[in-house]
Order: structure tokens, then C-alpha cells, then sequence
């Protein structure tokens, strides 16, 4: 019995070595190691001096991490609600089409969100260039002028963001889609029976059961928003004058341009902490919310 | 009325991919020229011919697809095999690495790239397959979905297996995988899709054009050609074609992987 018990539990260790091998290399180590690099001086290769919190200290006097930071903010802004309200618009609407028509719409919605992130920015670029961009007459239309979208201060972070939104807002609708299909059939049955109107059974149905859904969704997007860099690189690199420099190229600039691995690892920890602190939010929140 | 609008609605959301399309198949003098309109006019392949003979983009295919298939295959075998065991077995420390793979869904892995480029180099990874793979390897969702699933098969099944004398890893792989073929092609297809689309880490992990992933590779097609927009365009949709069109085959699954994979259907 007991050399059963052990073999039970070396067979168990073999199954999930081969992932937390896996996890501990990749994962846990990288992860105490920038913790430790951020309290040296170490380029990106090689070994540095222990500087203590010199790095932070810096950081917190660095006017460019503020206006990563703020960046980051006004990003999550320019996304998370819009993407979240888009998404249910266009799942409503999807929901109420029926067979392969709604098969081909939802396709549609959601297509552009299996694209890599190069080939969205190029569509993009081409979309909008300065000079023979399909939009730039509808830009013309509105401001009297074409505008050299990524290259102008207050046009690149809306441009990237209406982009993203764009490009991953199919995932969002395709949850919303779920959520609706969750919803009983029956419940509006009997709310309309008791005579309610069309606003009724969205106000009293829809969005109440809808809304774990909802907070799935936001708390999803914030989290995703906050690690904004592929497409800002892509399209503006982080410019014009920093107006689209975010956290994650911060980190990017200091370790691969400039070959401050010290440095790099302790704007790293902070944008670390800042999401396993949301992470940490939403996941109370989704269970507060009645969820596993 | 809210069929016409939902119908316009999808028409400006395709509008990008149709007229990237346009724009590939007119010759480049066109593309540029102020007569071209909206509707497809010509049918030119010669920038198609050029990314595909004259660019490294079938090098790149190469890489992504070698990349995303060892990703998919490891992810997937990795994944069930913990899955089985936080399922199926008891053992010491069992409740702590349940917790460890919850919890790693929230790490920010584009916080680790620093450190995980000095490990690559360290271990002379950088350049290679391996250190493209290695990081993209831990994928929890799949853990957690597959554990699951796993929960749900009933234990006389199990039992059976057992008095039969049959062993955990025949249970696994002659009983509880076939059981679930349907999530682990849904799975599959959503781990290979979004290895596929890795961009950042491939990005500062290869170095050498040789070795770029597509969606690394076909940044650098502008820069070496300068701006030829029909060109551009036509290497992206060659580089977005294997995904694209593995969604539309695959799409129920797709759909499914989706909503399973993010707890909203189980």
C-alpha cells in the first residue's frame, strides 16, 4: 500500500515536471532576476554594481516615466469603455440576425482580431498615409487639411487607439455573444407576455445578467491596454515628442537602444506590480461578481 | 433597419482588409495615381510574385510555422499532463501549483522581457528557434481549461481503467484525451493562432532576418524596398493568410476556443 502511495505520487511528479521545469526557467527566474537587476547598474549584458535603490530614485525623478505613465492612462482611456460599449452595440446586433447570416457578420467583426499586429499597422499606415491614404480626403473633409496622423501630437494616441480597437474588438463581441446566449430564452418569453416593452427586457434582463460578462470584459481590456507596445512601436514609435512613449517602450528603449538592464528592470518591476495589482482587483471584482 | 445598419457597420469594419486586397493587386504606378477608385480594377501579381521570390517571407513562413507548430504541440502536451495530474491525483504540493497556475495568468510576461533576453543569451539562445519557443511555452489557460474538462469525466471510468490494470499515463492518453478531441483541436487552434501572432518577443529575440518570424519579418520589407504600398500590402496579406484562413475553416472552433478558454461558456 505504501510503496503504491509512492509510486501514485512519483508518477504525479513526472506529469507536471516537464511544466513547472518549463515555468521555473522561463517564469520564476526571469522574474527574480529583474527584481535583483533593478537594484544594479548592469548593462543589458553582462554584470553590474549593486546600486541599491538608486534606479528607483531615478525613476521617480524621470519626467519621461510620468509621461509614460500618463500615456498609459490616456490609452486605457481612448479603449477600455469605448471597446467595451462597441462590443456589446455590435453583439446585440449580431445576436438578433439569424444562421448563416449571423455566422458571416460575426465572422467579419472578429476576423481582423486572428491578424498579427504588423500586418494591422500596415493596413493601417497605408489607410491613413499623408499622401495617398483612402482616409486622408475624409480627414481633409473635417479638419480643411490632410493630417500626418501618426506624426501629430494629439492625432497619434486616438489614431493607435481606434486602430486597436479595430483590430481587438471581434474578441470582445464574441464574449458578449456568449453572455447573450447564456440568457434563457424563457425569461424574455414571460417579460414580454407581462406586456414589457423592448427597453424593459434590456433594462431589467439583458443588462443585469450581462453584467459579469461586462466586468469580464473591462477588467480584461485594462489589463490588456496597460502592456501597450507593438502597435505604438510599429506606427509611431513612441513619437512625436513622446506623445505615444508608454511604459513598456520605456522598458524596451532602456535595455535594447540604450543597454541600461538595470534601469530597464525597475521601470519592468514597476509596470509588474501596476498590473499584478489590477489583476489582483479584477479577480476580486469577477468573484465579488459571483464567479468561480 | 437594424439589419441595414448592422450590414454598414460590417462593410466599414472589412473596408481596411478589402482594400488592401485593391491595393495588392494594382500595379504600384496605379496605387498612387488619382484616377484609382474603390473597386478592383486590375489584376496585377506582380507584388505578390516579388514578396514571395524577391523578400525572405518564405523563410519567414518556415520559421513561424516550425515555431507555432513545436509551441502548439508542447503547450498542448505539457498543459494536459499537469492538467491530468491536478485533476486526477493527489500529491503534496498539489493545491500550491493549482494556485501557482492561476496566479501566472496574471503575470505580465512583456514586464519579463529584459531578463528573459539576458537568460536566451546566457544560454546562446538568441537567433534560434528555441529561444524564439522557449518563453511562449506557459500557457495556463490551457492548464485550467483541460483540468476542466478532466473534472467532468466520470470517475467510473476511471475505476474500470484501474481494476483492469491499466496506469495513470494509459488513463490519460487511452481514456481522458480521446474523451476530449473536441477541446484540444479547439485549443490547439487558438495556441497556434496566437504563436502565430507573437509579435514582441520574436521581435527582440531575433536579431538576423534569417530567423524573424512573419509577423517580425514583414516589418522590414518597407525598409528594405522603401514605401511600395502595393507590395507592403500584398506581404501582409500573405503573412495574415495561414491564420485567416484557418479561422474561416476552423471558425465554430474558433468561436468556441474563445469562449471556453475565457470562462464565459463551460
Amino acid at each position: 500500500m505504501i510503496t503504491n502511495r509512492r509510486k501514485h505520487i512519483v508518477v504525479a511528479m513526472t506529469l507536471i515536471a516537464p511544466f513547472v521545469f518549463i515555468f521555473a526557467l522561463v517564469f520564476l527566474y526571469p522574474t527574480l532576476k529583474m527584481v535583483e537587476l533593478s537594484f544594479t547598474n548592469a548593462p543589458l549584458i553582462g554584470s553590474g554594481e549593486w546600486v541599491g535603490l538608486d534606479n528607483y530614485r531615478r525613476l521617480f525623478n524621470d519626467n519621461l516615466f510620468y509621461t509614460s505613465l500618463k500615456n498609459n492612462g490616456y490609452f486605457v482611456l481612448l479603449t477600455v469603455v469605448p471597446t467595451t460599449v462597441i462590443a456589446l452595440a455590435i453583439a446585440l446586433a449580431v445576436n438578433r440576425l439569424a444562421g448563416s447570416m449571423q455566422a458571416l457578420v460575426l465572422a467579419v467583426f472578429f476576423l481582423p482580431y486572428i491578424l498579427p499586429v504588423s500586418v494591422v499597422t500596415q493596413i493601417w499606415a497605408w489607410m491613413l498615409d499623408f499622401q495617398f491614404g483612402i482616409l486622408q480626403p475624409l480627414i481633409e473633409w473635417v479638419t480643411g487639411k490632410p493630417v500626418a496622423v501618426f506624426n501629430h501630437p494629439s492625432w497619434v494616441m486616438p489614431a493607435v487607439a481606434s486602430i486597436t480597437i479595430w483590430w481587438t474588438n471581434g474578441f470582445n463581441v464574441l464574449l458578449f455573444i456568449a453572455g447573450l446566449r447564456n440568457i434563457s430564452p424563457d425569461l424574455y418569453e414571460a417579460a414580454a407576455l407581462d406586456g414589457a416593452s423592448r427597453r424593459q427586457l434590456f433594462m431589467k434582463i439583458t443588462w443585469p445578467l450581462l453584467w459579469p460578462v461586462t466586468a469580464l470584459v473591462l477588467t480584461l481590456q485594462l489589463i490588456l491596454q496597460l502592456k501597450l507596445f507593438d502597435q505604438v512601436y510599429l506606427l509611431s514609435g513612441g513619437g512625436p515628442f513622446n506623445s505615444s512613449y508608454v511604459l513598456l517602450m520605456m522598458v524596451y528603449r532602456e535595455a535594447f537602444q540604450l543597454n541600461h538592464g538595470g534601469y530597464a528592470s525597475a521601470v519592468a518591476v514597476i509596470l509588474f506590480v501596476l498590473i499584478m495589482i489590477v489583476s489582483v482587483l479584477q479577480f476580486q471584482l469577477l468573484r465579488i461578481g459571483g464567479r468561480k | 433597419m437594424l439589419l441595414v445598419i448592422t450590414l454598414t457597420a460590417a462593410a466599414i469594419w472589412i473596408f481596411p482588409l478589402y482594400w488592401a486586397f485593391v491595393t495588392s493587386i494594382r500595379d504600384e504606378s496605379h496605387v498612387v495615381s488619382s484616377d484609382a477608385g474603390l473597386l478592383p480594377d486590375m489584376l496585377n501579381l506582380t507584388a505578390y510574385s516579388d514578396a514571395l521570390f524577391n523578400s525572405n517571407l518564405l523563410t519567414w513562413y518556415v520559421n513561424s510555422i516550425g515555431t507555432s507548430i513545436i509551441i502548439t504541440v508542447t503547450v498542448l502536451i505539457t498543459g494536459m499532463m499537469c492538467a491530468y495530474a491536478l485533476s486526477q491525483m493527489r500529491f503534496p504540493g498539489r493545491r500550491a501549483l493549482y494556485a501557482v497556475v492561476l496566479a501566472s495568468f496574471m503575470i505580465p510576461t512583456q514586464a519579463l522581457v529584459v531578463t528573459q533576453f539576458v537568460l536566451m543569451n546566457d544560454l546562446g539562445l538568441v537567433n534560434t528557434w528555441a529561444g524564439i519557443i522557449l518563453p511562449q511555452l506557459i500557457v495556463p489557460v490551457v492548464i485550467i481549461v483541460y483540468k476542466q474538462f478532466f473534472d467532468a469525466v466520470p470517475k467510473e471510468m476511471r475505476e474500470a481503467v484501474l481494476l483492469d490494470g491499466g496506469g495513470e499515463y494509459t488513463l490519460l492518453f487511452k481514456v481522458y484525451l480521446p474523451l476530449n478531441w473536441g477541446i484540444t483541436t479547439a485549443l490547439a487552434i487558438i495556441t497556434f493562432i496566437m504563436a502565430w501572432n507573437q509579435f514582441f518577443w520574436p521581435f527582440l529575440v531575433t536579431t538576423s532576418e534569417n530567423m524573424m518570424t512573419i509577423p517580425v519579418g514583414i516589418t522590414q520589407v518597407r525598409d528594405t524596398f522603401g514605401v511600395n504600398y502595393a507590395r507592403v500590402m500584398a506581404v501582409a496579406l500573405l503573412g495574415a493568410a495561414p491564420v485567416a484562413i484557418a479561422y474561416l475553416i476552423f471558425q465554430k472552433k474558433v468561436t468556441e476556443a474563445v469562449m471556453i478558454s475565457s470562462g464565459v461558456k463551460g
